[in-house]
């Protein structure tokens, strides 16, 4: 405050024969209040309570290049402002100043004389009476002009950033798409649906699943977990998910297609670098009056069974190793009937791994998921889906990861036409 | 989430008395009827509440695409009447919600007995033959002040003005405690605020109409005012001897007396 002296006196004041400290002291006290308020380095303003100006200091009049006739007792604090400004002033200003006496460090414009805008940092009280009624406000205005230019560098960075995390987040649910069928295809004599949880809008996760005709009323089916997430993920995702249906082209025998499955992931990624995933792959054969399912499996978690007749069980094909870690990796299959009433769900860990207490870190897990899968049975596809669905929503922040489910279901009330 | 709490409803004054529900604008929450509700209590069952994105009412309940129209808003304000089974409402809409006000009127006059309009606009940005006071580019002149106050809002401190004080520290650092906006919806509202159009629709309302306007308001000035009084048929119109945009708060008195004898009027 006292910047600019050089020299400031100590509490006992100049001591004797120190000329020059008493000088300086001298001129300090000849500081008076009168020149303090005149020339302060900031803008004075009070006004009345509808904010009739009624008195302005020199410096204000000087930045806005008005004379102390044109504003005094003429114009409100509000007709300083530009119109955006008084919008901003009566929606916002105004009210809070008057239900709280006070408002701090508020971004205005004035609108000096010739027509220029001045920001401006402006802060207002209320003055009151001795019995507390309101009587005036006073207003102090600083020239901000080198702190809103820097603000608005801050804000459009930050508008652009927020753009660009739209443009990320589009991007991702785009290509997130690409690799997951739009809609199922219709598979005569079975239901099917499926459901696919984000669990970030801002990474691709790299679950996966299909469902494709093979030819003779066989279908292929396949549902597995990339190990990873984000673009690398994406990567080997989409080249698993043709190679599959390349695979299951040529031999759609489950253990062959996971075999060569295998065989490409480790041709296509060095022993350095390697790159795998979980998958579950199934064949289904109509036979009479269901399918017969046949599922080999890479080190993924077994599909339940919800069968007609109100039990459940898991599917295991032991053995199975993670697809693409080792170069002679064996796979083995099994074999299923599904009949009228039973549904088959296939799904990724997400589900099983997903908290159901935060705090203590407690995850779902296979046992749960059995005993939730016998509750339900019989069911639907579409039912097994939706209650899914359901128990994902039910865990909320607790489902850390992408999650995918697929169900396949032959009808209860499906009767075999005679041929 | 109930529609008390979405909409932080507070239900104060006589029990059984005739209904005034309270509207607040575009910049503020209920805490702008601070000075006029306790009178109002004296003889009527005074319904208070915050629009989505404003005050105390559920952020979660923020729709983008709801609240890009009045329409949004008049919904949620049947919504309310509906949930607590209002009768023959005195709907008192500030500012915008006056429009909000006569949209819902307009959809439910059963529901309403009066509307009180208090510093109403129709549209805010002039047109052939209208002049609303503002022209488009001012309004985004106001965006821009929004962006540039963010007042009493960051994001550390939204978990102690959405109610969930885990950090009560906070709260006593707060320095503008009334009307804290997330600045995201804030710009929304301000949009629907300025660039609605309801001139349309003031010939529709049926409900016995009372304008209120203050003698000098930029934002609803006073052409505005008789504007609105000579589309709605057989409305009052009283000029308040105030300045500013908010009566409410610059000359509480004498609002008060509008609303209550335009209200207990049979």
């Amino acid at each position: 405050m006292m910047s600019g002296i050089g020299h400031v006196p100590s509490s006992t004041g100049p001591e004797n024969g120190d000329v020059t400290e008493e000088t300086i002291f001298t001129a300090l006290l000849e500081d008076s209040a009168e020149d303090l308020y005149e020339n302060a380095p900031c803008g004075y303003l009070s006004t009345l309570l509808d904010g009739q100006i009624a008195k302005v200091n020199t410096t204000l009049l000087r930045w806005l290049g008005y004379t102390r006739d044109d504003l005094v007792g003429r114009r409100r604090f509000a007709d300083l402002l530009t119109v955006g400004g008084k919008l901003y002033h009566e929606t916002h200003f105004a009210p809070l100043l008057r239900m709280q006496g006070e408002i701090g460090g508020v971004a205005l414009e004035l609108r000096a004389a010739d027509g220029s805008q001045l920001p401006v940092l402006v802060t207002s009280t209320v003055k009151n009476s001795a019995d507390g009624r309101p009587l005036l406000i006073r207003t102090t205005i600083f020239d901000a002009r080198d702190r809103r230019t820097y603000e608005r560098e801050l804000l459009r960075a930050r508008q652009e950033a927020d753009l660009e995390r739209e443009r990320l987040q589009s991007l991702v649910a785009t290509l997130q798409r690409t690799l997951l069928p739009p809609t199922l295809l219709t598979v005569p004599g079975l239901e099917t649906a499926a459901y696919y949880h984000t669990a970030s809008s801002d990474q691709l996760g790299g679950d996966f699943y299909d469902l494709f005709p093979l030819g003779d009323g066989r279908w292929g089916v396949f549902l597995g977990d990339v190990a990873g997430k984000g673009p690398d993920a994406a990567a080997v995702t989409s080249l698993t998910r043709y190679t599959l249906r390349a695979a299951a082209a040529y031999d759609p025998d489950p253990v062959a297609v996971l075999g060569n499955l295998n065989a490409v992931l480790r041709q296509e990624y060095s022993s350095d670098d390697p790159r795998y995933c979980t998958v579950i792959y199934g064949l289904l054969v109509p036979d009479g009056d269901g399918f017969t399912a046949t599922l080999a499996s890479g080190g993924h978690p077994a599909a339940l069974l919800l069968r007609a007749d109100g039990t459940a069980d898991y599917q295991f094909t032991p053995g199975g190793l993670l697809v693409g870690i080792l170069p002679d990796a064996r796979f083995t299959a099994t074999t299923v009937r599904i009949t009228g009433g039973d549904t088959l769900l296939l799904y990724t860990d997400g589900l099983t791994e997903a908290l159901t207490d935060v705090a203590a870190g407690a995850r779902y897990g296979d046992e749960a998921l059995l005993a939730f899968a016998a509750d339900l049975a019989p069911t639907t596809a579409s039912g097994a889906i939706r209650a899914v669905t359901d128990l994902l929503a039910a865990f909320g922040e607790g489902v850390e990861d992408d999650t995918a489910a697929l169900a396949l279901g032959v009808p209860a009330s499906l009767i075999q036409e005679p041929t | 989430m109930d529609v008390r709490s979405r909409y932080n409803v507070v239900v104060t004054g006589k029990n059984g008395g005739p209904v005034v529900m309270l509207a607040h604008g575009f910049g503020c929450d209920q805490n702008l009827w601070r000075l006029v509700a306790p009178a109002l209590a004296e003889d009527f069952q005074v319904v208070l509440f915050d629009h989505v994105g404003s005050g105390r009412s559920d952020p979660s309940a923020w729709r983008t695409e709801r609240y890009s129209t009045l329409d949004g808003y008049a919904d949620d304000v049947l919504q309310i009447c509906r949930e607590l089974d209002l009768q023959q409402v005195v709907f008192v809409g500030h500012s915008v919600s006056a429009m909000i006000g006569v949209l819902a009127a307009i959809r439910e006059p059963d529901r309403f007995a009066k509307l009180v309009l208090l510093t109403p606009s129709p549209r805010y940005v002039d047109d052939a033959g209208y002049r609303g006071g503002f022209t488009q580019a001012d309004i985004e002149e106001l965006l821009e002040s929004l962006d540039s106050n963010y007042l009493g809002w960051s994001a550390a401190m939204a978990p102690v003005i959405m109610g969930n004080p885990d950090r009560p520290e906070l709260g006593e650092e707060l320095t503008n405690s009334f009307c804290r906006t997330d600045p995201r919806m804030a710009r929304v509202f301000a949009r629907t605020t300025f660039l609605s159009d309801n001139r349309a629709d003031l010939e529709k309302v049926t409900v016995p109409t009372l304008v209120i306007e203050c003698a000098s308001d930029v934002i609803a000035p006073r052409e505005v005012g008789a504007f609105i009084h000579a589309k709605i048929a057989g409305s009052r119109l009283v000029t308040l001897d105030a300045v500013g945009h908010c009566p409410q708060l610059s000359a509480p008195e004498a609002t008060t007396r509008a609303i209550a004898s335009f209200a207990a009027d049979s």
